[in-house]
């Protein structure tokens, strides 16, 4: 009943989405307030109906309803409970429903602050939501049914792919959504701009906080899937440049040009054009994305083929969207108000430059994902772009962005003064000049781990460069504390997200001075990893409640004495027939070490990887820095929408910016 | 500045970037590119010994030998040739005698490579695309064995 109930919802939703985008719409093209307003309370109870939809399939996990084909395939009635919730996303139709569940939300809390917005926006943007929500709920009841009923309901159910029963991957796919998912709100505004053929600095204040929320989680999203590639998997790598991991940094560089480009709209009003473009491509890779992962187009161009509904439904999608939005575009955008030109040198000049270079290494990552795809598609050959294709384009046009980065934050608006910019810099730049010779002299290695590594240094210190000097300005002990928390939290803001990246960087440089081993181990066996000593002391079995464990206790010790103990482990997942390697690791100060094993041959030795990683934790470290950055920037009082609503209100009657219609 | 000057730099700095990042991609398609070749493929294509590329096939029953040290040699075999590879380092979890897998490494001579490396993804049900294709091209797929179209679970 309950499942019939959250099926039904999801009937109900899809008609509200249909009443949604349509009503509103027509209440802004033709000025009538009673249909505009309807959107709000419409935008809530689709919101309500999907809640509904989602709680009623979390339920039938929570207590293994195998009547369900989708409960049946990916649950397990031993599973932990934490793994029947997070079990909801681990499979296509779930975490459809997730990504509807969220673009929902989010258009509720748009309808919630609607209030503070003019009622064509709000009405025309949450139309444009309800286009997508329409769409997606569409696809989900069409083509990827999780309310879907077996037959003959089985007694025990076929698990979720073990290598999915991770606590990491229990928190990734959200966080991925939500980034994913925000851009879409960009997107409506944008769209709504387009509609309305209207788009001010005003404009760009609401936009802000989703184009920073949306950046934030998706920053989170790909930190955690990193991670979690990298102690699952057991090759110690965190980054793949597999087309799937692609897929969301696309849409984040896409998203991190957006955020920068609405700064320069809000403050200075120009490059409007420009960030309706962006706000596009940043959602249109984001559909991308989840076209590569969710068609099977990445597992076969010919996969696609021979399971068509879907993915040609995903791509019709796309196509719609996009193409959509960019005729719209085509037509609309030359009727918005043009923004002024500025001076090359300034701190809009700097941030045109950041556009360049991120939406150029975004294209870069986007031809070496597609271009086998379309090769094969077109010739049949096959041919595979590795990480050393990303290593000659991508890394290439991010050296300069670091460079950039503190320089650019010293230019004024308007009018900037690079020669005095560099020549504040001068401190910063010796000290990682210094930094990149002290870290040749203590871990030797290859000269290309210490010049960034230098590099690194120079993107810290210079972010908190600025920040610094307007503090240490003040007199006394007392002033300084009083300037630090009189500065907007924007500015703390992005020191910190700057100072993040410079983090990941210092964390990528250090890759180049770790040490790894490959040994064959008997109880009592040690092999020497760097610094460190490490013992295999027993491998025994070990009960789990789905599985059977393999565990090698092994022990730590540097210079004798004794560090820690890992356990590294393989665990046998029956309802699979599948095993899974879990790493043994272990965090000093801020690099860590990871050991994993492969099956053990009867009374034959253990076949062992060991890693030593120093400073590793530093490139999950950065993207949490970035994100608290992001956070405390979405503090801004600027942020808050009454204040831009009074701000507007102040500055009277608004409508001298509507373009020529 | 006048607003022309102004454009002009903004356009043709642009232009700059655009082309140093088409000089980049196009540089390093040339480059750092590697083909998909099945055994057979190498006979009939007569691969030059030197060449960088991508090796996939099944592993040959009874063909796999470990030495001392980390060294392991095995058999890649589709239905019409096979191939000796010589790989040091750790074997991945789901590499098994019958088993699909691909390996990179450099062509030695006919009939000899030389892995450094050897692919198997996070899934007993998935095998290697170019692989799967090769092998119902040459009548060895079985119906039902991992790696049929959908039989992936979704996830990350």
């Amino acid at each position: 009943m309950i499942v019939e109930t959250g099926h039904f919802a999801l009937i109900l939703a899809l008609a509200l989405a249909i009443v949604q985008a349509v009503i509103p719409l027509w209440g802004s093209l033709a000025r009538d307030a009673t249909l505009m307003r309807a959107a709000p309370s419409i935008a809530l109870a689709q919101f309500v109906m999907v809640a509904i939809a989602y709680g009623a399939l979390t339920w039938a996990y929570v207590s293994s309803d195998f009547s369900l084909v989708n409960v049946f395939e990916n649950s397990h009635s031993l599973k932990p409970l934490i793994y029947k919730i997070s079990g909801v996303w681990g499979n296509h139709e779930g975490s459809m429903l997730l990504w509807v569940l969220i673009l929902v939300l989010f258009g509720a809390l748009v309808a919630l602050s609607a209030r503070n917005m003019p009622d064509d926006l709000s009405a025309s943007v949450l139309s444009v939501q309800a286009w997508i929500s329409g769409a997606f709920l569409l696809f989900i009841l069409l083509t990827s049914n999780p309310f879907a009923r077996v037959g003959m309901p089985p007694i025990e159910g076929r698990d979720l792919n073990p290598i999915l029963q991770d606590p990491g991957l229990a928190i990734h796919p959200p966080m991925l959504y939500l980034g994913y998912v925000g851009y879409s709100m960009t997107f409506s505004f944008a769209a709504a701009a387009l509609i309305n053929g209207r788009i001010d600095a005003v404009w760009a204040r609401y936009v802000r906080p989703w184009a920073l929320l949306a950046w934030l989680f998706l920053t989170l999203g790909i930190a955690m899937g990193s991670y979690w590639a990298y102690y699952t998997l057991g090759w110690g790598g965190f980054w793949f440049w597999d087309p799937v991991e692609n897929a969301s940094l696309m849409p984040w560089l896409a998203g991190t040009a957006l955020l920068h480009c609405t700064a320069v709209m809000e403050k200075r009003d120009a490059l409007k054009v420009w960030t309706i473009f962006l706000a596009i491509l940043a959602f249109s890779l984001s559909l991308l994305g989840t076209f590569l992962v969710r068609s099977g187009v990445l597992t076969s161009v010919h996969a696609f083929a021979t399971d068509p509904q879907r993915g040609v439904v995903i791509l019709g999608i796309l196509t719609f969207f996009i193409g959509g939005s960019l005729t719209l575009f085509a037509l609309r955008a030359p009727m918005l108000k043009q923004g002024g030109l500025f001076a090359p040198v300034s701190r809009e000049g700097a941030l045109v430059l950041n556009n360049l270079l991120l939406t150029t290494a975004c294209a870069t990552v986007f031809v070496g994902t597609l271009y086998p795809l379309a090769l094969e598609a077109l010739t049949g050959a096959k041919i595979s772009v590795g990480p050393p294709f990303f290593n000659y384009t991508f890394v290439p046009l991010f050296i300069p962005i670091f460079f950039a980065m503190p320089i650019g934050q010293l230019l004024a608006w308007k009018r900037g003064d690079l020669l005095g910019a560099a020549q504040r810099l001068t401190l910063v730049a010796l000290a990682g000049f210094v930094a990149a010779l002290i870290f040749y002299a203590m871990q030797g290695g290859p000269a290309l781990s210490a010049a960034m590594g230098g590099l690194a240094i120079y993107v810290i210190l210079g972010s908190f460069f600025d920040i610094v000097t307007r503090v240490a300005s003040g007199s006394s002990a007392g002033a300084m504390m009083s300037r630090a928390i009189g500065l907007p939290s924007s500015a703390w803001g992005t020191t910190l997200a700057h100072a993040g990246v410079g983090v990941t960087l210092l964390g990528l440089a250090a890759t180049g001075w770790g040490v790894e081993k490959i040994a064959s181990m008997r109880a009592g066996d040690s092999v020497d990893l760097g610094q460190w000593q490490v013992t295999l002391d027993k491998v025994a079995p070990r009960p789990g409640p789905n599985y059977r464990e393999t565990v090698a206790h092994m022990t730590i010790r540097s210079g004798g004495a004794i560090v820690a103990q890992i356990e590294p482990s393989r665990r046998f997942f029956n309802s699979r027939r599948m095993t899974t390697s879990q790493a043994g690791l272990l965090n000093v100060s801020l690099g860590q070490i990871y050991v994993v094993i492969s099956d053990q041959e009867t009374e034959g030795p253990l076949d062992t990887r060991l890693y030593w990683k120093p400073f590793v934790s530093l490139i999950w470290l950065g993207p949490l820095i970035m994100a608290i950055g992001g956070a405390l920037s979405l503090t801004d009082r600027r942020m808050r929408l009454g204040i831009a609503q009074r701000a507007k209100r102040r500055r009277g009657p608004e409508p001298k910016t509507v373009a020529a219609e | 500045m006048t607003r022309r000057s102004r454009r002009l730099v903004l356009i043709s700095s642009a232009l700059v970037v655009l082309a140093f990042a088409a000089g980049l991609v196009l540089f390093a398609l040339r480059d750092t590119i590697v083909f998909f070749y099945t055994p057979s493929d190498i006979e009939t294509k007569n691969v030059a010994p030197g060449t960088r590329l991508r090796l996939g096939g099944l592993v040959k029953e009874g063909s796999v030998v470990k030495a001392e040290g980390k060294a392991i040699t095995f058999a890649v075999r589709d239905a019409n040739g096979e191939i000796r590879v010589s790989y040091t380092g750790l074997l991945p979890d789901l590499f098994r005698e019958g088993q699909g897998i691909v390996t990179e490494g450099v062509l030695e001579s006919r009939g000899q490579f030389r892995a450094d490396n050897v692919l198997a993804k996070h899934d007993e049900t998935y095998m290697p695309r170019d692989l799967a294709e090769s092998l119902k091209k040459h009548g060895l797929w079985q119906h039902g064995q991992p790696g049929a179209p959908g039989a992936q679970s979704g996830g990350k």
